[in-house]
């Protein structure tokens, strides 16, 4: 695999390729020196306009412990913030050689279009609200390590799936695990035609037994300003999870960061049932799989002898 | 006419297209299947033309070209009325480096377009009477085809203040529009449509209510919710459209809504014109042929306002335009420079160049398939300015000779030999495309000839 642009690209077999290949990787994080050679001499390079740290810091450990050397970055202050167009900023990075370009920018699309302008591999790290398709592959690793398999399980996805990347990955990566998936949230924040994706609509909790899994998505405090729910009160009041809504033996997963007292009870976050250190963890592992997929698997299949694809300039 | 229809006040109220000075066109084309169906003009013909007018039709091979005339050998190739649009940007003043007049006018006639009717949505906006002087001093100067102007209803576009409608329709304003934008303010709209009253001059109207757009960049629907972009939803247009026809009721005045795109502005468009609103309408060569599927890939070529929508939507237009709800194809040409193109799709201006495949474009998907007869196709190309009280191609003897010869064997792909546009900005850019225009003559001079034709082109002595 060249790139890693969206979950949509992908096949059950890629998925699990890449997450028997961080379940390997598992160990290394448990050494002393948390660091295997797979990838010397090679250049991440992080390319975020948008503020991370979770995910930013997540592929920098990543790239780390491959023994890759990394460089980050940022938009803010650099030459974007004078006014450099996104391609004459990757044509610039390009000109460095980096072997792999981490990329996160509000726009969708945005890392396929970087793809067709450089040599590097491309790893999306959320393009706009389209996908987020390394958050939704640790979210699968996860669910691996909690329940064995996700095949036949019913996860529901609850909150503002209108605004969220990592609703639209986590539905596709979830179905193509063989998992069920329903989404659940106030109307004016569930797209019209999200069905399509293959899952449920519910507008209430009212059926939330049904889950084996309930992944809340994080409520931005910015959808306020354009009034797509009456206060944060009243969508605590119908969406939060909290105890009374959450079943004993249900799984809850959160991309983070929380807001306490909104979309989660405090209670609930710091109960058992939460595995959300336990996504953060999986992050690192996943990340290493990914890069590891995409410099050294990609390197594999171009030494094979089949032709080799040809390369956008 | 409604009782409250102006007095024609003559002077004031002549609509200036303007173009380069040009030689009268003599011309023979002979052996041609001239199709018009305005003037039951369907078989094989020979045309001449001299001065600029078309002479004589005759039956085919029996005309021989008088000294001077040069002859064209059409071996049984198409000759249409020329089209007319009256919906393109031309970009000037102002975004010259996305079009300019000579550009522009370039690639109408490229299309087979012999006039055209610019937008005012340029920098600064046409909206007094000196910007639309020099302008038309402009075209004079530089335009291969003739070219009208529609000066703004509001100053700046801002939607607030009318703009001097009655002394820019003397100096010649083909009508008003604040097109890229909706008259939002329907307070501020009902006095335009009363102000016709003074300066006649259809308001042509670009439908969207901007509080159900919002940020939207392409058409709500499963395409949006897959891609994760914000959608417009198709009633963002069609509940304009049916505020502005009650209101253009009430004022007994007179609307053109610009490029349809949904299936319920036909039908708002379709019921307002059965209760006598005086209403037209157009759809651009895109809206008819592609949906919001070909945006999957994020092409920011296909980026423009409105989007495209489903496939009942496109359906829905195709059979507007058939039961004549919707009474002209018009391109709706928007040039966007390279490097504003290239970036991501949610940062991409809306808008593609159409002038220069309207006619492939439509002929490839609609014509080709048996979905739409040409003849058909032909009127809703020629008819557009005619809404505009201004001409209608058309090819009988006398007329002015606005025509063009067409190859509908040829096969081409789009931008493979680039554009006569300064933009390559095409949704149909890499399709492969039947129709080729070979020839075009506008208000009786040769605009544009394919360079291939060149070839069959026989000249008698003493001309070049």
């Amino acid at each position: 695999m060249r790139h890693l642009l969206s979950i949509e690209d992908l096949t059950r077999d890629d998925i699990e390729r890449i997450l028997d290949r961080a379940a390997a990787f598992e160990e290394v994080s448990h050494r002393d020196i948390k660091k295997v050679p797979a990838l010397r001499g090679r250049t991440v390079l992080n390319l975020f306009y948008e503020a991370s740290t979770r995910t930013r810091s997540s592929f920098e450990l990543a790239a780390k412990r491959l023994s890759a050397d990394v460089v980050n970055f940022a938009a803010s202050g650099s030459s974007v913030e004078k006014g450099e167009s996104l391609k004459d900023t990757v044509l610039t990075l390009t000109a460095h050689s980096p072997d792999a370009i981490v990329i996160r920018t509000p726009y969708a699309g945005a890392a396929a279009l970087v793809a067709s302008w450089t040599t590097a591999a491309i790893v999306n790290a959320g393009d706009g609200k389209h996908e987020h398709p390394t958050q939704a592959l640790l979210d699968v690793h996860t669910l691996r390590q909690k329940l064995g398999s996700l095949e036949g399980r019913n996860i529901w996805i609850v909150g503002d799936v209108a605004h969220s990347r990592v609703a639209r990955s986590n539905i596709l990566a979830f179905r193509k695990m063989g998992a069920d998936v329903t989404v659940c949230g106030p109307p004016t924040l569930i797209p019209r035609g999200i069905e399509a994706l293959g899952c449920d609509v519910r507008y209430d909790l009212d059926d939330l037994r049904e889950a084996d899994v309930v992944y809340a998505l994080r409520m931005q405090h910015e959808r306020m300003d354009q009034h797509f729910v009456p206060s944060l009160r009243e969508y605590a009041a119908n969406y939060q999870i909290n105890g009374r809504r959450l079943g004993p033996r249900q799984v809850l997963m959160h991309p983070g960061p929380v807001n306490r007292g909104v979309e989660l009870s405090g209670e609930v976050v710091d109960s058992p049932q939460a595995v959300i250190t336990m996504q953060v963890k999986s992050g690192v592992v996943v990340r290493m799989g990914v890069l590891y997929e995409v410099l050294a698997g990609a390197r594999d299949e171009r030494s094979a002898p089949q032709p080799t694809e040809p390369q956008l300039a | 006419m409604t009782p409250h229809e102006p007095p024609c006040n003559g002077a004031a109220r002549t609509v200036r297209l303007v173009s380069a000075p040009t030689r009268p066109a003599d011309l023979l084309l002979r052996n041609v299947h001239a199709l018009d169906p305005r003037a039951g003009l369907d078989g094989a013909h020979d045309v001449l033309v001299r001065r600029g007018e078309i002479a004589e039709i005759a039956s085919a091979g029996s005309l021989s070209a008088p000294r001077g005339a040069e002859t064209v050998d059409g071996e049984g190739r198409h000759l249409l009325p020329a089209f007319v649009d009256p919906h393109v940007h031309l970009r000037t003043p102002g975004q010259e480096h996305k079009e300019d007049l000579e550009t522009g006018t370039r690639a109408a006639a490229a299309g087979g377009y012999c006039a055209v009717i610019a937008m005012p949505n340029t920098a600064p906006v046409v909206d007094s009477a000196p910007i639309l002087g020099a302008l038309l001093d402009a075209a004079a100067r530089e335009a291969r085809v003739p070219v009208g102007f529609m000066p703004a209803i509001t100053r700046g576009l801002q939607g607030s203040e009318l703009t001097e409608m009655a002394e820019l329709r003397g100096l010649g304003a083909a009508g008003f529009t604040d097109d890229g934008r909706p008259v939002v303010d329907a307070g501020i709209f009902r006095r335009a449509l009363q102000y016709q009253r003074l300066c006649g001059g259809v308001l042509a109207l670009h439908e969207e209510d901007p509080s159900l757009s919002g940020k939207g960049a392409i058409h709500e629907g499963v395409v949006s919710a897959l891609l994760g972009v914000a959608g417009i939803p198709s009633v963002s247009e069609s509940t304009m459209i049916a505020r502005d026809c009650a209101l253009a009721e009430y004022e007994h005045a007179r609307i053109h809504i610009q490029h349809l795109s949904a299936r319920e502005s036909v039908a708002v468009i379709a019921a307002a014109k059965a209760r006598g609103v005086a209403v037209t309408c157009e759809v651009s060569p895109h809206h008819l042929t592609m949906t919001d599927e070909d945006v999957r890939g994020l092409d920011t070529r296909r980026k423009m306002n409105p989007p495209l929508r489903s496939e009942e939507d496109r359906q829905a237009l195709v059979e507007g335009l058939r039961s004549g709800v919707i009474d002209c194809i018009a391109t709706d040409h928007a040039p966007h420079a390279r490097d504003e193109k290239e970036v991501p799709f949610e940062q991409a201006p809306m808008g593609t160049t159409g002038l220069e495949t309207a006619f492939a474009a439509v002929y490839t998907d609609l014509v080709v398939p048996g979905i739409l007869p040409l003849g058909l196709v032909v009127e809703k190309l020629t008819s557009g300015l005619g809404l505009l009280d201004l001409f209608v191609p058309t090819i009988v003897a006398g007329e002015p000779a606005n025509l063009v010869l067409v190859d509908l064997e040829a096969e081409w792909v789009v931008g493979e030999s680039g554009y006569e546009s300064r933009s390559e900005n095409c949704c149909f850019a890499e399709r492969s495309l039947r129709g080729r225009v070979l020839l075009t003559v506008a208000a009786g001079a040769v605009a544009y000839r394919e360079r291939s034709t060149i070839l069959s082109v026989t000249s008698s002595a003493g001309q070049r």
